[in-house]
């Protein structure tokens, strides 16, 4: 048992750090560090940079411009880009469709789509909950009906993230009605977001914010070229899909950051009151073991198979991140309501900020599969109850 | 980085498991050891000693096995798996770390070696009655007296220490250096059980041990070492114990879910076994949320200790013995709970895991003394680094 790193970990972390603090422009950097809402060119910006180095979609196979890490240098990558402020890949694009087309697709997709995935040349949108399908995903209604070379798709998504942005949107879709078991009749479907009779509408949100929309989809005719895999594997390949978003869920690293900027924006004389010194205290030590078990479940992966405490990481990953945004609006005091005050307000951003973050992030244990869900993997798989 | 035990480290592990599963896989024999005239079953001591888990910690040149942290921790969760009431943690962890690190060679070979061997029990006589968790002394005083010393007052919880033969103990020096609480210098005496002045009383604790109070009236006593203020010593040994008690705690707790984990499973309610109840198996998950962070700490905490500063160090083991303090509570009264009411039975192990839990944090410090020994530092670094 060592907890060092190696020679080559240690210097692999140095290389990510300096790329990281130098190569990403600073107003970028600070625009996550005030955590203010980076707009889109800000994303595909920062995603192009990392992309051009090789930095934008290490977990892909490599010949589609993967790296042949190790699993704690994705992680260190993961963390060190967390730590500097630097925007993740967008999640749609790296971690969800791109690896799904790079195992699923056929040839010409991997071509036609994966390096625009990868420089967020298109902007990838999620099309998998309903109003009837959240936790209980296989419940999805929206239909794709065969049609000569195309599908006509009609429907509803809901909770697609950033939808306001998307160029082309993944869809699972119901392909088959009659199917015996629900998850039988499901396929994996890529539209053109400007395919006539795609409509998004926003959903406000409790912050104030508009980060969801609801997508609606009315007789859109679809390449039947666009379907990913067989017609109604799409379960399978949803199935991977979430597999792979449950990989580097637990947003230590940004978590961390936030907390360690709290302590910035209140100053030492704060921090000396007990309580508040009590509370940072608490925290950390939840979040060192949360990191810990986190660094033991990437070097127990080595083998490729998953380690029976990484189901934790999503769980305590949100629960911290919620505790910790909790945190910041007590440090804001009244100068949390100020929340609307523009720039030349006398009370400082973070505090402004700090409210509709917290309640921004209401959502973390809610998205991915509800911190209920996660109880109950928990409880099924890991202790067989 | 790794996590893993080596080879040597499994073997160390299966044997002491092999051994205590056999010893107290029945909780009804541990049950029947703890009703005994010392509390737990001076045979499985012997064993104990003869497989070289007495003087792991200790050099091979004091007749020990010149181990680290981990090796004392795998002893330990060993220990608390099957809640085993032998008193590794007091005589090997404590008195005898104490030795090992403020002894001269000759009172290290006059100590340390019958330790290892089973031959004589090692007690340490530091609580003092009414005084909390602190690294000093001050109700039991020493005196200069010719070339010896002389101990006078009170040492109360001695855990083990009513059948101890030597006790390690922690007195006020009589004009050492002022320590930072404005008290004397702390120093470490070896006694005699059988000394002049010495009086004990035993009696049993909740967790199934036994402890004394013990008294010193004009008592002999040997200075460890050269009699300096051993204070630092002192703080270095308690970190030292609260990690081997983080990992104890550990192996608790993790029985403490498979024991519920196992009754959820099989006992059945309305018809039907409780695992059927959503509300009663969430639970279960939440204590397997706090076993796995649980083991990350325990494990870091160990590797910090093999390697650190001694102020890495005292910082691990807080965090260690905060978070014991906080998810071991919480999973300890939660099996409890899950239990229902053959939880609180005497001849059920799950309620005496979460007593011996307490017991582990009474000596070592609770969750108040480790928050605020960590709270204390976090304005003096921006994020917590877990990697050295």
């Amino acid at each position: 048992m060592r907890l060092e790193l190696s020679a080559e970990d240690a210097a692999f972390r140095e290389e990510m750090r300096t790329f990281f603090t130098t190569q990403v422009p600073q107003s970028i950097r600070d625009t996550v560090a005030a955590r203010e809402e980076l707009s889109k060119e800000q994303i595909v910006e920062s995603q192009r940079i990392l992309n051009a180095a090789g930095l934008a979609v290490p977990g892909w196979p490599v010949e589609w411009g993967g790296q042949d890490w190790t699993p704690l240098q994705r992680h260190i990558w993961h963390e060190e880009m967390q730590s500097a402020c630097v925007p993740l890949p967008l999640a749609f694009n790296a971690s969800m469709v791109g690896p799904v087309i790079a195992a699923y697709g056929t040839q010409e997709q991997k071509e036609t789509f994966l390096p625009q995935t990868a420089n967020l040349d298109i902007w990838w949108s999620q099309g998998f909950s309903e109003p009837d399908a959240g936790s209980d995903l296989a419940g999805l209604r929206c239909a794709a009906v065969r049609d000569g070379d195309e599908y006509v798709v009609n429907g509803q998504k809901t909770w697609t993230t950033l939808g306001q942005y998307g160029d082309w949107i993944f869809n699972l879709v119901r392909t088959n009605p009659e199917a015996e078991k629900k998850q039988a009749g499901i396929s994996f479907l890529l539209i053109d977001m400007t395919t006539p009779g795609v409509e998004v509408r926003p959903i406000e949100l409790i912050d104030g914010g508009h980060e969801v929309n609801e997508v609606w989809f009315t007789d859109v005719r679809v390449p039947a070229a666009n379907l990913v895999g067989a017609e109604n594997q799409g379960w399978d390949i949803a199935k991977f899909l979430l597999g792979n978003e449950r990989v580097g869920v637990a947003p230590v690293g940004a978590v961390k950051r936030v907390l360690a900027h709290a302590k910035e924006w209140v100053g030492e004389e704060t921090l000396r009151d007990p309580l508040v010194a009590a509370r940072f205290a608490a925290i950390e030590n939840e979040l060192l073991a949360l990191e810990l078990t986190a660094l033991r479940v990437v070097a127990h992966s080595a083998d490729g198979k998953p380690h029976p405490a990484s189901s934790v990481l999503k769980l305590k990953g949100s629960e911290l991140q919620q505790e910790v945004s909790d945190l910041v609006v007590e440090l804001a005091g009244p100068g949390s309501l100020a929340s609307g005050a523009g720039d030349d307000s006398g009370v400082p951003g973070w505090a402004r900020v700090a409210t509709p973050a917290y309640l921004n992030l209401r959502k973390a244990s809610i998205y991915g599969g509800s911190n209920e869900i996660q109880r109950q993997i928990i409880a099924r798989t890991i202790l067989g109850l | 980085m790794d996590f893993e035990y080596d080879d040597e480290q499994q073997a160390l592990r299966d044997a002491v498991r092999g051994l205590l599963t056999k010893a107290y896989g029945d909780f009804e024999k541990r049950r029947t050891a703890t009703r005994g005239e010392r509390a737990y079953d001076p045979d499985v001591w012997r064993q104990l000693a003869e497989m070289g888990v007495l003087g792991l910690p200790f050099a091979e040149a004091d007749g020990g096995m010149g181990a680290g942290p981990l090796e004392v921790g795998i002893v330990a969760e060993e220990l608390g798996r099957v809640l085993a009431p032998e008193p590794f943690l007091t005589a090997v962890v404590l008195a005898g770390g104490a030795v090992a690190a403020a002894g001269t060679d000759a009172q290290r070979a006059a100590l340390l070696e019958p330790l290892a061997a089973g031959e004589s029990l090692l007690a340490w006589a530091h609580d003092e009655p009414g005084h909390g968790y602190t690294s000093s002394a001050s109700a039991t005083k020493a005196s200069q007296e010719g070339d010896g010393w002389m101990l006078t007052g009170t040492k109360e919880p001695v855990v083990s220490g009513e059948h101890a033969d030597v006790l390690v103990v922690t007195a006020a020096l009589p004009d050492g250096p002022s320590t930072g609480s404005g008290g004397a210098g702390t120093g470490l005496f070896t006694v005699a059980a059988d000394a002049a002045g010495l009086t004990r009383t035993g009696y049993p604790t909740h967790d199934g041990g036994r402890a004394a109070l013990i008294t010193f009236d004009g008592t002999p006593a040997e200075a460890l070492g050269e009699g300096a203020d051993a204070t630092a010593v002192v703080e270095r040994v308690l970190d030292q114990a609260r990690v081997a008690a983080a990992a104890e705690a550990l192996g608790l707790i993790s029985e403490a879910l498979s024991a519920t984990r196992d009754y959820l499973t099989s006992r059945k309610q309305f018809g039907v076994t409780l695992n059927t109840f959503q509300a009663l198996t969430f639970r279960a998950s939440d204590m397997y949320v706090d076993l796995e962070l649980t083991r990350s700490l325990v494990l870091w905490a160990a590797m910090v200790l093999d390697a650190g500063s001694p102020e890495e160090a005292s910082v691990a083991a807080s965090r260690a013995a905060l978070q014991v303090a906080t998810a071991g509570k919480r999973v300890g009264q939660e099996a409890i709970q899950l239990h229902g009411g053959i939880g609180v039975t005497a001849e059920y192990s799950v309620g005496h895991r979460l007593s011996r839990l307490r017991a582990l944090e009474a000596q070592l410090g609770d969750a108040r003394l480790h928050t605020a020994r960590l709270a204390g530092r976090v304005a003096s670094y921006g994020e917590v680094d877990p990697l050295p």
